[in-house]
């Protein structure tokens, strides 16, 4: 009898849950404005066949104005995720590298930043920046690369040790030469996976400053948005406003966090213990 | 001519396979990495069981403790005092009957003091069979307040083999117990088993030191690529070549620095691609056409047992 | 042409007890020099300092009277008890052996390394096989001193044989100077000129 083995079954997981989320983001970039465009006529309808999420109180699909919002959601996501992703590398690699006063302020400044509630900092940038896409990105982005510069340090400090780094450097190899070809190869999947894991904190995050009004301005229908201006709808009975871009932004983040949990068991075995 | 004993363990005809993946490709392969192994172990005797790293010693002591990693199959028989080992009793014995002597401090909790974690989860706790123990091994009356940080090298050992001894256990397997220790510290850490041997214990003392091997135990067991080669008693290898059966165990004397130093040709061969016949072929002078043909069974010559069909 | 150490203590810092203190160490071209001492009397301490991977706190290491190179591939190579440590996990042990060099065919053949071998992961060896891609690398950078700390504690006594009479081998070809590092007395007894014995 020819089973499928486990790392089979993770790999094709994790192969249909990229497809869903790319298929999410693209599906929403080609969606044209006048399938938001409002349309008195049908307002206020519950779901059906025409349209599977209802429609709102201007008569816009819910469903196609969802995927939209998903898409921003996801660009904001994968940015914003890059980006303190690469502050974590060169902090994380600065601070183990470094001099111990280097990495004692480093190390000082994490504790700052992790101190500060996420929430009131990124209002705060977003705010600074004038709202919008910007400096939401740029909130996201100052308040996320914490956790993953912290775990490259630990990496870094460890690996700086092992007895084939110190024979490297005795076979006459450079400092610059060992961080890339002893350092580098060990830490790029722990990289990826952390990249990867950050990515459902940095959307659930921008979808909750959108949604306080601090984040995406109103013309932008991020989740966030759509999920605000439905408050006033819910009592009138709409439920079906709230509750589907509600479900499909956790549906997406869980399947990106598992996303992420999946690479990490395929790419870097030792680590996740399979 | 003494009588036999009835043995503590048994063990015959054990294999062990393990579903592994291949590098990176997604195939699934069987690996056997031990196959038909015989040994046996009677009470108040050290038997050693000697050979080199990937000849499966180390995997013997979890399949007798039943602790193999969940990817591996286990087919023979274990006997163990006239009846069969069944997953549950060694979860009963491991333990109690069968302790394990952890290699070094490393195998301790380094924020437990030493006299809690030597007493165990056992209710009541075996305070006073602890305290006798390390009387008798000559360990400070402090060191039950100590964290496994602050004991010395000699000191580490002692509580190493109080922990398995305050269960009681008739059976004790140590594993690679000696590396790095000079000679008077190896010799001293088995001197310790030698007296729980002399007490009526059995242990089984897992190491790839023959030399150590030839010096403390009665038995000497021969690991060849997953196998046993010879099974002797330890005289016959103090005594040289002459004395012994198998050509690997031959080798293995005359590879010591203190004999010729000079080793043969050639590698223990892998699990998943040994040689047809006799493990040992390949590497063998005294080859024959006939060895390729199956696996040799163990046979009974001059009060040892061997598995070579030249040995004589 | 002569390594040597010339008083040298050694702790790790200002605050902890002295690994080393006042020791000396000679070996020449062409010796083989037991260093052989129970294990707490600074053996691998020694060893390092020897190869420069550590500094002495006091004292010197002079390699034919000038210190160690800093830069570049240092003449004085250790070769270390665990291999699967010394050799990284991840890469494949052709890149380990390039990592000194280009590859030598003669040495490759006389330590029995095989070409199947070199495509294959550290993991997939044993720690036998594996101490041999350690010293050849050594040899491969052109080492005039090799410090071998415990290489052969782990080994089995066929697999030390082979690998110590090949080192001694190359050593004698290449006139180069070893220095062993081991507890175990008969080892030492047969393949060195001379033993330091650091317990006394």
């Amino acid at each position: 009898m020819k089973k499928i083995n486990r790392r089979t079954k993770v790999i094709i997981f994790t192969i249909m849950i990229g497809v869903i989320i790319i298929g999410a983001y693209i599906a929403g970039i080609l969606i044209p404005d006048s399938g938001v465009a409002p349309d008195f006529s049908n307002t206020k309808l519950p779901p059906s066949f025409s349209h599977p999420f209802g429609t709102d109180w201007l008569g816009r699909d819910l469903f196609l104005r969802t995927l939209k919002g998903l898409s921003i959601s996801l660009t904001i996501g994968i940015m914003a995720s890059l980006i303190s992703g690469a502050a974590a590398v060169l902090i994380g690699i600065a601070a183990a590298m470094g001099s111990r006063r280097i990495d004692g302020i480093i190390n000082w400044f994490i504790d700052l930043v992790m101190g500060v509630p996420h929430t009131i900092l990124i209002i705060l940038i977003s705010f600074a920046c004038g709202r919008g896409m910007k400096g939401l990105l740029l909130g996201i982005a100052v308040t996320h690369w914490t956790g993953l510069a912290r775990l490259i340090r630990g990496e870094v400090l460890q690996l700086r040790n092992q007895q084939y780094v110190a024979v490297s450097r005795k076979l006459g190899k450079s400092g610059s030469w060992i961080l890339v070809h002893h350092l580098l190869p060990h830490l790029l999947p722990q990289f990826f996976v952390g990249l990867v894991l950050m990515f459902p904190h940095a959307i659930l995050h921008e979808a909750a400053i959108s949604f306080l009004g601090y984040g995406l301005p109103p013309e932008q229908p991020a989740i966030g948005i759509i999920l605000s201006e439905s408050m006033k709808y819910l009592s009138a009975g709409m439920w079906w406003l709230a509750v589907f871009p509600g479900a499909l932004l956790v549906c997406i983040v869980l399947l990106v966090d598992r996303l992420g949990d999946n690479l990490r068991m395929i790419i870097d075995p030792y680590s996740a213990q399979e | 001519m003494e009588e036999k004993k009835q043995p503590l363990l048994e063990i015959e005809d054990l294999s062990v396979t393990f579903k592994m993946y291949d590098g990176g490709a997604l195939e699934q392969k069987q690996l056997q990495v031990i196959s038909s192994l015989s040994v046996t172990v009677y009470p108040g005797e050290i038997l050693a069981i000697a050979g080199s790293s990937g000849s499966g010693k180390s995997l013997l002591a979890s399949a007798i403790l039943g602790i193999l990693p969940g990817n591996a199959e286990v087919e023979g028989r274990m006997i163990y005092e006239g009846k069969p080992m069944t997953p549950d009793m060694q979860k009963k014995l491991r333990g109690s009957e069968i302790a394990l002597v952890p290699q070094s401090i490393a195998y301790l909790d380094p924020l437990m003091k030493i006299g809690k974690q030597v007493d165990g989860h056992k209710k009541p706790y075996p305070t006073q069979k602890r305290k006798g123990l390390f009387k008798r091994f000559g360990l400070p009356e402090k060191t039950p307040e100590l964290y496994p940080f602050q004991l010395s090298g000699g000191m580490a050992r002692r509580v190493l083999v109080s922990t398995a001894l305050v269960e009681d256990a008739r059976l004790l397997i140590a594993d690679e117990p000696t590396p790095g220790m000079s000679l008077d510290q190896a010799k001293e850490a088995l001197s310790m088993f030698r007296q729980m041997a002399d007490e009526g214990k059995s242990v089984i003392l897992i190491t790839h030191d023959i030399d150590l091997a030839f010096d403390v135990a009665d038995r000497v067991a021969v690991f060849y690529a997953g196998t046993t080669v010879e099974c002797a008693p330890a005289n016959d290898f103090k005594t040289g070549p002459e004395a012994l059966r198998h050509p690997y165990s031959k080798a293995l004397w005359r590879a010591l620095p203190q004999n010729d130093f000079e080793p043969i040709e050639g590698f223990q061969p892998y699990a998943g691609n040994l040689p047809k016949g006799c493990l040992f072929g390949p590497r063998c002078s005294c080859k024959t056409a006939e060895c390729e043909n199956s696996v040799p069974p163990m046979r009974e010559i001059r009060g040892g047992e061997v598995r070579c069909i030249h040995a004589t | 042409m002569q390594l040597e150490a010339i008083d040298v203590s050694f702790r790790y810092d200002k605050k902890s007890s002295w690994v080393l203190e006042h020791q000396n160490f000679k070996v020449e071209r062409g010796e083989c020099v037991g260093l052989f001492a129970p294990s707490g009397y600074g053996k691998s301490t020694l060893a390092k300092l020897l190869a420069g991977y550590l500094k002495p706190s006091s004292g010197q290491i002079l390699l034919d009277g000038k210190p160690l190179p800093k830069k570049g591939i240092c003449p004085v190579q250790l070769i270390y008890q665990h291999p699967e440590k010394a050799i990284n996990p991840r890469w494949r042990l052709k890149k380990v052996l390039e990592e000194s060099g280009s590859l030598q065919p003669d040495i490759l053949h006389s330590f029995g390394i095989r070409e199947e071998w070199l495509d294959r992961f550290p993991r997939e060896l044993s720690g036998g096989e594996l101490q041999r891609f350690c010293v050849a690398r050594a040899l491969m950078s052109g080492a005039d001193f090799l410090i071998c700390d415990e290489i052969s504690t782990m080994l089995d006594v066929i697999t030390q044989a082979q690998i110590w009479n090949k080192i001694l081998d190359e050593a004698k070809k290449r006139n180069m100077g070893i220095v062993a590092v081991t507890h175990n007395k008969a080892l030492a007894d047969r393949i060195c000129t001379k033993v330091y014995d650091l317990s006394r």
